[in-house]
């Protein structure tokens, strides 16, 4: 069977994945099943995995990309050890989410979407998160809410997640 | 049956019939954008909705089945003001270049927007940025102007079976393409352009090359020839207004003359040839326990897609090149020595109802003369472009003939234009060949048709022949699928990558859906019934050839300038990241 040939030293993690990938062969139905674990794995969803899910299921291409951009749970790049989720509601965004990701970009030097080069953190924009009341809202590591947020608190909050 | 009104008007139809079919059983036309029969039932677009009484809100009515006593109404003002913001939606990420694009006047977005008088777009925001890509010698994907309508999609998906595009992302990042946008080049894109063909707007389209062949005309020392596949003759009318289905062969031949062509030939011409070249590969096979079943190998879209998907069926494919290839290869050699022109000098245009042929000129194996065989192809709706250009109405010019001696040809040649036809003119040929008697009904029907996969035993001497025909990429799969379980006893396959074969080619004029393929394929079959001559083996060019320069079917010259081969190619890229 083919591996990565690379010299990136994933054979290990080919391995892993193949045991995700081997209940599913030929079923194309098992694709989220599969890229969820394979995400779990992995951390996010190379393009090598994207192929190798694809020949294994018996999709092109095509198919597995589009499922996997479609959903915002999927990420191509590489994420950080602590996902912050800045919530972009209707009341958080009225109350200040545009303040809370240019705080944040300032202190981390990063866009929605990018992780920081040390990989501690990924930032994104989800949408109500469900606690208005606390508006402006986020959610690291998708569990601990800091509300009513104001700039100066935003780096200590931060400092917590090592 | 189930009976409803539209419009104050009653109707009985079938259960599980849409609002849409049944109001066109009343004469009512319902606006569409996404929708394409028999292709793509989505209901995407929303442009057809109508009211429904007592539904909530406007139903679309593509999808939407008709109901026991449902009353709808298709133009009240409010059905009309929801489709105009439709509309306009859809026009605030359009880019307005109607005047500048390859699908000016043959849209279906300009024609909705002209019908609904659409005068100006009240949104503006961000447009869709994604660059053109040309990569591709053959299809033009333009993201900028696509309407996420997916009938690309479902076309290459379910009925080809290809993949090779698919929507990605979200909502307004939404884009429809390979995987990682890589370019149509790079990936298992076989080039059949059944997308363009499909597209309602210029999201997709044929790749122009009016003007490499304009300059090549205006070159004093270039000696221009032109080849013309079977199926533009009964194509090429379209373009210019005629009724599908018009024959234009004389008034074809005619028009390229005006255009300033030095000779016009005939890719039926070659289409006889590979008659008598595939013909004897076959008995030699059958002869000789080669590899069968044989498959034909004159649709290099079909060529393309075996490359990727079933690598190791290759040496089931006749090792013929297709008729195009032929004669491209004839023209720099044996036509260029007996007219006494130098083939560096020649330029050789293909007129075809083909993307793939595009791509196929340009194969890096496809150069057997010493130069490239075939210099550029044109599809119809690029011919019909210069005959406009040119103010040429082809449908009133006196009929021409072609010129000889690549230019004669039998109704056998001709009729590679339709599904069934290579195969027909291959029965023909090889039943007078192997028994040596004159075929008592010369007209093959078993092998005409739509129908996608096509099965018949022909008795050939003592010889009884399984065949199969199957047209349309996904009916292929059916019969290759078969071979590769080891369950197919046929001897002779062919194989068309477009759904009816070259008729509907993926470089038709646009429309082209079953009505006018139909209407395409009789053109086809009547004009081989005005032929003289109906038998690929009794065309005296082909005879001639023979004589003067390529002495015997398979022989060395033919093999040299013939046949081909194939490459093994994947349909996933390289793991390595």
């Amino acid at each position: 069977m083919a591996t990565c040939s690379c010299g990136c030293g994933e054979d290990e993690l080919t391995k892993q994945l193949d045991k995700i990938i081997d209940p599913y062969r030929g079923q194309p139905g098992g694709l989220i099943q599969v890229l969820t674990r394979a995400q779990e794995l992995i951390g996010y969803l190379p393009k090598w995995t994207l192929i190798r899910i694809a020949k294994a299921l018996g999709l092109s291409l095509q198919d597995v990309y589009g499922v996997a951009t479609f959903y915002a749970f999927f990420s191509l790049i590489p994420r950080g050890r602590h996902k912050i989720s800045v919530c972009a509601g209707t009341a958080c965004y009225v109350k200040g989410t545009n303040m809370v990701v240019k705080t944040i970009r300032g202190h981390l030097g990063i866009k929605p979407g990018q992780t920081t080069p040390d990989s501690r953190f990924t930032l994104e924009i989800v949408r109500c998160i469900g606690a208005c009341g606390l508006a402006p809202a986020m959610i690291i590591d998708g569990k601990d809410v800091h509300g009513r947020l104001e700039p100066e608190q935003i780096p200590q909050i931060l400092e917590q997640y090592a | 049956m189930i009976t409803l009104t539209i419009d104050n008007q009653k109707v009985a139809v079938e259960e599980g019939t849409t609002i849409l079919e049944a109001a066109e059983k009343l004469g009512i036309k319902i606006p569409t954008l996404c929708y394409l029969k028999e292709i793509n039932v989505i209901g995407a677009c929303r442009i057809c909705v109508v009211e429904v009484q007592g539904a909530k809100a406007f139903v679309p009515a593509c999808v939407a089945p008709v109901a026991e006593g449902m009353v709808v109404r298709t133009n009240t003002p409010a059905v009309i003001k929801a489709r105009k913001l439709i509309l306009e939606l859809i026009l605030s990420d359009h880019p307005m270049e109607c005047l500048t694009c390859v699908r000016n006047q043959n849209c279906e977005l300009q024609k909705l927007a002209e019908a609904f008088g659409i005068t100006e777009v009240r949104f503006e925001g961000e447009k869709t940025s994604y660059p053109i890509d040309d990569s591709s010698p053959a299809i033009v994907r333009d993201p900028r102007k696509c309407v996420l309508c997916r009938r690309c999609v479902s076309v290459c998906t379910n009925i080809q079976t290809v993949n090779a595009i698919q929507a990605q992302e979200r909502g307004f990042n939404t884009l429809i393409a390979p995987a990682f946008n890589e370019k149509l080049a790079n990936v298992e894109c076989v080039q059949c352009g059944q997308c363009s063909l499909v597209c309602p707007t210029a999201a997709i389209h044929e790749v122009d090359d009016t003007q490499r062949v304009w300059e090549a005309l205006a070159d004093p020392n270039k000696h221009v020839i032109v080849q013309t596949a079977p199926a533009t003759r009964v194509q090429v009318g379209e373009t210019i207004g005629a009724e599908p289905g018009s024959i234009v062969t004389g008034q074809l031949v005619a028009g390229l003359r005006r255009l300033g062509f030095d000779k016009v030939f005939d890719t039926d011409f070659t289409a006889d040839l590979t008659i008598i070249e595939e013909g004897n590969e076959l008995l030699e096979r059958i002869k000789t326990g080669g590899t069968l079943p044989m498959i034909t190998s004159c649709s290099p879209g079909w060529i393309k897609f075996a490359e990727h998907f079933y690598p190791d069926l290759l040496p089931h494919l006749s090792t013929c090149k297709s008729p195009q290839q032929m004669f491209g290869a004839l023209a720099k050699t044996y036509y260029a020595q007996k007219a006494g022109i130098d083939p560096a000098n020649i330029f050789s245009v293909s007129i075809m109802p083909c993307t793939a042929k595009k791509y196929e000129c340009t194969r890096p194996e496809m150069k057997s003369s010493g130069y490239q065989d075939v210099d550029v192809v044109l599809t119809s709706r690029e011919l019909g472009r210069m005959f406009k250009q040119a103010g040429l109405d082809i449908t009133n010019l006196p009929e021409e003939e072609y010129d000889p001696p690549l230019g004669i040809s039998t109704g056998a040649g001709e009729i590679f234009g339709a599904s069934g036809g290579v195969m027909e003119a291959a029965l023909r040929t090889v039943y007078e060949v192997v028994t040596g008697k004159e075929l008592p009904n010369i007209n093959f029907t078993e092998c005409r048709g739509l129908t996608g996969v096509k099965e018949a035993t022909v008795q050939v001497g003592d010889l009884p022949v399984k065949i199969a025909i199957t047209n349309g990429l996904g009916n292929a799969r059916k019969v290759l699928d078969k071979i590769r379980a080891g369950e197919a006893d046929y001897h002779f396959i062919e194989i068309m990558c477009c759904p009816g074969g070259c008729i509907g080619g993926g470089g038709s004029p646009i429309p082209t859906n079953t009505e006018i393929r139909l209407k395409r394929i009789d053109a086809v079959y009547t004009e081989d019934e005005r032929m003289t001559l109906r038998k690929s083996h009794e065309n005296p060019a082909v005879q001639e050839l023979y004589k003067e320069f390529l002495e015997k079917p398979l022989g060395h010259k033919s093999h040299e300038l013939l046949h081909t081969h194939y490459t093994k190619r994947s349909n996933y890229p390289s793991e390595e990241c």
